[in-house]
């Protein structure tokens, strides 16, 4: 059961997002608890990436309101949603390119440290940037990959590299945007795995079309069709569900 | 996976062939010159002079064309902003007016030429950064052109004509005068700024702004507003250019609008990527093909402009990445042919 009371970390109200005539997000509540990870699942066009650009402040909201960890954050910029300590990782992976997974890793840190105004010293060996750094890449299992370039390594340790960045921030809430995209089941399993090790310590909201993965790791399901949540609850709850079994599980659950 | 059988090449490679090639270039350049003046060529010191000078300038655009990835067609401004920052305050010492310019001390113009050059990177920086690619260098090349015209319509000052540098700036000690003390000035100081862009681009602030060129999107959504360190980094390039128009304009001792001509910023912007953007010393390599090929194409024909062009085009065509990529690369080289793939 869901800790009803307390208050969430991340709560929405009457969301609504048009693009032309499509309503592609429909008067959303949704509350995410603190500690929790908190799966958003929905078919395909459902807008569940509209919801979340809103959510990270790529995108402005039309109408109603978002607050996180009781702050309005309505329309604010993508950088002060970041600086407020929500970390988002992206559907497609958004990486730089050019720089080595520890760069990578680095310059996340170095960006939730403050501001870069610092001319002369040298930050390449600076531990205070590594030792953070290393540990994330240790928590996603890429430590044996720190000195590779990004584009020598493969598109599963890319999305763990997504994953080990967005920590960097030190966030208190995780978006991750369908982090199993495009994995093989190995992959997938190994990402389930960082996943599993990171619930229980990090708030996180999870998109996700990998229903396996979904009900390994979510203590809360939200379910978003036609940009409308339509039901809330727990595992059995959604599965059980026949609004949801209708609108989505009935082709995908087992 | 983390395979240990693939070599990773980037990685591992050490700096040997790279480091020794850069530094044997700086060596040269601290060497050949004086030799060439000692056994009486003087001429060719000249040649090096300029070389140096533009170096210079290549190096500071560098900072915002290599590490930032903002293509600035409009730097040759601060080369002439900075010439004329010896050229006006020397005039008024000569001629009257402006008193509280009018001087030789070359602390003066120096102070003028990087305050000037920094201010109108910031305006213009300040403007230009809201745009992005193709309509970033249009904008910096129309500023550059507006200070172009805003000379050229300076009558006091020759305007078209230019205007001729009579006293060459004052320092204690030394006089920019005698032409080896004005080479060794222009060496030094361009060691100088190899060295502060080097220390700028592995702190803090140099990570952040190769950052943003490499993915602006990704680094904002860490919480990093690039525009911020972007508008630095270009005002830092602009009041480095402009000590270099300082340094130009005690060389040269005449001035003029030509100097600063949009065509200018083209050459400014080509030693960069001839020479290998986001490559310390590619810029020195760069300004060094460019003068020295140009200089010896002049003692063969007076048509020297189209072998000239051809051969650039093949230098850039054939480099991928500059000189000092390829250089970078001779270890790579030696196992596998490069097919520029690579950045």
């Amino acid at each position: 059961m869901m800790s009803s009371e307390k208050t969430p970390i991340l709560k929405t109200t009457n969301l609504c997002k048009r693009f032309g005539g499509v309503l592609a997000t429909d008067h959303v509540n949704l509350d995410v608890q603190a500690g929790q990870v908190h799966a958003l699942i929905g078919p395909n066009g459902a807008g569940k990436t509209t919801l979340i650009s809103q959510l990270s402040g790529l995108l402005k909201p039309d109408r109603g309101r978002i607050e996180f960890k009781s702050k309005n954050m309505t329309g604010k910029p993508a950088h002060k949603f970041s600086r407020a300590g929500l970390a988002r990782s992206f559907q497609i992976t958004s990486l730089f390119a050019d720089m080595t997974l520890l760069q990578n890793v680095a310059l996340a840190v170095q960006a939730q440290a403050g501001h870069s105004f610092r001319f002369w010293r040298d930050a390449t060996s600076d531990r205070r940037l590594l030792d953070p750094a290393y540990e994330h890449l240790q928590t996603t299992g890429l430590v044996n990959s720190a000195n590779k370039q990004v584009s020598e390594v493969s598109h599963g340790e890319r999305r763990q590299l997504e994953i080990a960045m967005a920590l960097a921030t030190e966030p208190s809430l995780l978006l991750l945007d369908e982090p199993m995209a495009g994995m093989g089941p190995d992959e997938s399993n190994m990402m389930v795995e960082i996943l599993l090790k990171l619930s229980g310590k990090k708030t996180i909201l999870l998109i996700e079309h990998d229903m396996d993965a979904v009900f390994a790791l979510a203590d809360c399901i939200s379910v978003l069709v036609y940009g409308r949540i339509i039901a809330t609850g727990s595992k059995q709850q959604i599965q059980s569900n026949p609004e949801v079994r209708a609108a989505y599980l009935g082709e995908e659950a087992r | 996976m983390s395979d240990p059988i693939t070599p990773t090449k980037t990685s591992t490679r050490t700096r040997a062939p790279a480091f020794w090639i850069n530094t044997l270039l700086l060596i040269l350049l601290a060497t050949i010159p004086p030799l060439l003046f000692i056994t009486g060529q003087p001429f060719w010191l000249d040649v090096f002079t300029r070389l140096v000078i533009l170096a210079i300038a290549a190096t500071a655009l560098n900072l915002i064309l290599g590490y930032g990835g903002l293509v600035s067609f409009g730097h040759a401004a601060y080369l002439g902003l900075g010439a004329y920052a010896v050229g006006i305050p020397t005039y008024h010492a000569l001629y009257g007016g402006m008193d509280a310019i009018a001087s030789f001390n070359g602390f003066l113009h120096l102070g003028l030429a990087i305050t000037i050059s920094a201010l109108f990177a910031l305006i213009t920086g300040a403007i230009s950064l809201r745009t992005r690619g193709v309509n970033f260098i249009m904008i910096t090349m129309a500023f550059g052109q507006m200070i172009f015209y805003a000379i050229v319509a300076l009558e006091n000052y020759g305007g078209d004509d230019g205007l001729t540098i009579d006293v060459r700036s004052e320092f204690p000690l030394i006089s920019l005068d005698n032409p080896l003390t004005l080479y060794t000035v222009s060496y030094v100081s361009l060691l100088l700024v190899l060295f502060t862009v080097y220390r700028i681009t592995r702190s803090r602030f140099g990570l952040a702004l190769q950052g943003s060129r490499s993915n602006e999107e990704r680094l904002r959504s860490l919480g990093v507003d690039c525009y911020r360190y972007q508008l630095v980094a270009f005002i830092i390039s602009g009041a480095l250019c402009g000590y270099a128009g300082f340094l130009l304009g005690n060389f040269t001792t005449f001035i003029s609008p030509e100097m600063m001509d949009w065509t200018r910023s083209g050459e400014l912007m080509f030693m960069v990527i001839l020479g290998g953007a986001a490559f310390l010393v590619g810029p020195v390599f760069g300004a060094a093909v460019f003068i020295l090929l140009e200089q010896l194409l002049r003692e063969f024909t007076i048509h020297w402009h189209l072998p000239f062009g051809i051969l650039l085009i093949l230098s850039v065509l054939f480099f991928k990445g500059g000189l000092a990529s390829a250089i970078d690369r001779i270890r790579v080289n030696a196992r596998q042919r490069p097919d520029g793939s690579q950045q």
